[in-house]
């Protein structure tokens, strides 16, 4: 039994993940989310019946297809159905949700892990462009670097907690960072935490150092 | 646990016990109306009798409707003509190939159609990885119950035509945001719209939609 979640994805984001409209890297924080989370998979499926509307309903996208365009997939058909991709079995009871396995290649011992400071650190998953996705070390009761933001960034929690100015984040729970969010949170003293985190702009750390480190560390 | 593991006898038994189902279901609602094409419930049933027998007709009425609005939907998310047809194939045999998955109880055709084109968009348009959340215990195989079946496809209806009575410059952006593969700032900065006004129209928007569905 997975605990509550109380810090959710967002409309915009799962009618972005609905339409198939949102980068890479978001598309893996929604997945990973909806894998612990029913009330958003419930919400996603609203988003999608939406979507069904908008097919069916908005008649000025209509394109006719092409004559012979029938019978052309009768013989598709025929072919029989395209090979299923296969994938890497998922283990169960690992803290990575089943899309995270599939992207670290195993479980938590697979994570490459690459110091960014503080006893922080981290592993760039490999994303295509428009966002970044990497996974987070924060050793118990260490802080981030103090950072703002430009675009969007979520952050979810997979072990530990986190506590920002405002919040206490936990296994499952996103915290959504816009343009205009400054903050400095800090690992919850019990156990290292380790989240995913997504954004769809760099980083912006303050201080000289940091901005080296960003520089070679792609935060 | 027949459903389950569908085989010869078996298999005939419980897939001809759908097709009575959505029927059943049909009739029911169909009593005082005239069967129309924009009827949700219709296009469950031919989705039932291309699952059941493999039927032509039933699947030429399905595509028909559906593949020039995913061809449509494909052009719109930045396909060519050519590409956007034939992609919108592959899209139609999936439905055929698939009809197996397709649960009345969960989803509309409009819909499951459309997840189905939406993941082909970004296979094949954007040619990146789609993370998917890990499978639900339980699948679609259980015979759907004729109620359930009947109140998702009603409550289907009435979404469509809470989506048609939204007012024009909300409901437009909500076609943007389903068919124009842009992000809410992408359609900022098509509509030269501020993200603000665009972000409180889509919110007024799901507010509406929200309320015609209580």
């Amino acid at each position: 039994m997975e605990r509550q979640i109380n810090h959710h994805l967002t409309d915009e984001i799962l009618m972005g993940y609905a339409a198939g409209a949102l980068p890479e890297a978001f598309n893996l924080m929604v997945a990973a989310h909806l894998s612990l989370c029913d009330e958003c998979r419930a919400r996603l499926a609203a988003f999608e019946a939406l979507g069904g509307e908008v097919l069916e309903t908005e008649c000025e996208f209509v394109s006719e297809m092409n004559p012979g365009s029938f019978d052309a997939t009768m013989a598709l058909i025929a072919g029989g159905p395209a090979e299923p991709a296969q994938r890497p079995a998922r283990q169960t009871g690992s803290i990575l949700p089943g899309p995270l396995q599939d992207y670290v290649g195993t479980d938590l011992s697979g994570v490459k892990w690459k110091p960014v400071g503080m006893g922080v650190k981290q592993a760039i998953l490999p994303t295509g462009d428009g966002a970044t996705a990497r996974l987070l070390f924060i050793p118990a009761g260490a802080a981030m670097p103090d950072h703002g933001h430009h675009g969007t960034e979520m952050t979810m929690v997979l072990q530990g907690a986190f506590q920002d100015e405002d919040d206490y984040f936990a296994r499952g729970d996103v915290e959504v960072a816009g343009s205009d969010t400054h903050h400095t949170p800090v690992a919850d003293i019990h156990e290292d935490c380790i989240c995913l985190a997504v954004t769809d702009a760099p980083l912006q750390f303050d201080g000289f150092v940091h901005k080296l480190v960003q520089r070679w560390a792609r935060i | 646990m027949l459903a389950r593991n569908p085989s010869g006898l078996a298999q005939q038994v419980v897939t001809n016990k759908g097709t009575q189902t959505l029927r059943a279901a049909r009739e029911g609602r169909m009593a005082n109306d005239v069967a129309q094409k924009d009827d949700k419930l219709y296009w469950a049933e031919q989705m039932a009798l291309v699952r059941d027998s493999q039927n032509r007709a039933a699947f030429a009425a399905l595509y028909g409707h559906f593949a020039p609005r995913v061809k449509g939907f494909l052009m719109k998310s930045g396909a060519d003509a050519s590409l956007a047809e034939e992609v919108s194939q592959e899209v139609m045999a999936t439905v055929w190939h698939k009809a197996h998955m397709f649960d009345p109880t969960r989803a509309s055709v409009a819909t499951w159609i459309f997840t189905i084109a939406r993941n082909r968009k970004i296979d094949v348009l954007r040619k990146a990885r789609r993370p998917e959340p890990e499978d639900l215990p339980w699948g679609p195989e259980e015979e759907p119950d004729q109620a359930e079946v009947m109140a998702l496809q009603q409550e289907s209806e009435q979404l469509g035509r809470a989506l048609a009575d939204l007012p024009a410059p909300q409901r437009e952006l909500i076609q943007k945001a389903y068919f124009g593969d842009l992000t809410h700032s992408e359609i900022a900065a098509e509509t030269g719209l501020p993200l603000g006004t665009i972000k409180s129209r889509i919110r007024l928007a799901l507010e509406r939609l929200r309320h015609a569905m209580k």
